[in-house]
């Protein structure tokens, strides 16, 4: 996967943060993936790819986390329908967002929320799967992306 | 005498978004009439209340907003739509546009631009 698609991906996350008045995201280094060993914390929030490109984008992160974003957007309450609605809206927002650069031809369907950690999550195949992880506070998240 | 409420909807198919809208809209003299998770619900529930504004997302599962939109301004002719969506291309909102939304909203937004939003269409 080009740079600049890592990029828009990095960009997209950085803006959700920055617009709910939360604190700027650090980005590591992103590394190429094993399809058989995915990566996935307590949430995942999971949006098919179709169209020009194909395969799946994921934001996954820890529950403390969530919970905090959650008091940030003014949800007083934190129950796992919450948690699942927050990471869901997270990952529609980040591949929504790449549409600014990829195209309508970019289609993204309704996220598919996992909880817990999967004993796998199928990616598809003959794709590169990059993960770039991130750190807001003290959490560490990723994006995974598999697009062929 | 007291002022006619006007009549809010909002469909999303993310709970925390509706919430946060209906929280956080900022428009004096409106009442929420109604909320819905899918462009489905939204066009039953737009026939049964016959809201003055509306707010749509995009993306969402059985029918999505593009497809409830025109539906929607059918039922309701003299309802203004917005749409809230993190589909962030121009071909997008313009398509939106042109089934009958009169604004677009791109997500992440802040409470302000969200109340801004609004008022520019509740005042249009």
């Amino acid at each position: 996967m080009e740079k600049e698609s890592i990029e828009v991906f990095i960009n997209s996350l950085s803006n959700f943060y920055r617009q709910i008045g939360a604190a700027e995201v650090s980005v590591g280094v992103p590394y190429l993936l094993d399809a058989n060993q995915p990566v996935a914390s307590d949430f995942t929030g999971i949006i098919g790819i179709s169209g020009k490109r194909r395969g799946c984008v994921y934001f996954t992160c820890p529950k403390a986390m969530l919970s905090y974003l959650l008091m940030s957007v003014g949800e007083s309450e934190v129950t796992t329908e919450h948690l699942c609605d927050m990471v869901g809206e997270i990952a529609n927002t980040i591949a929504g967002n790449a549409r600014k650069e990829f195209g309508s031809e970019f289609m993204i369907s309704v996220p598919v929320v996992v909880q817990g950690v999967p004993e796998n999550i199928h990616l598809p195949d003959n794709t590169r799967c990059v993960v770039i992880p991130t750190k807001w506070k003290s959490y560490q998240s990723a994006i995974v992306v598999a697009l062929e | 005498m007291a002022e006619t409420m006007k009549r809010l909807m909002i469909v999303d198919d993310s709970m925390i978004i509706r919430r946060r809208i209906k929280r956080e809209h900022g428009l004096e003299n409106f009442s929420v009439v109604g909320t819905a998770s899918d462009g489905e619900q939204a066009v039953a529930l737009a026939r049964q209340t016959n809201p003055d504004l509306i707010t749509i997302d995009l993306t969402m599962p059985n029918m999505d907003g593009i497809d409830a939109i025109p539906l929607i301004s059918e039922a309701c002719p003299t309802a203004k739509i917005l749409v809230v969506s993190a589909l962030s291309d121009k071909a997008t909102a313009i398509q939106a546009l042109s089934r009958g939304a009169q604004g677009f909203l791109c997500k992440p937004f802040t409470d302000e631009e969200l109340q801004q939003a609004l008022k520019e269409l509740a005042e249009d």
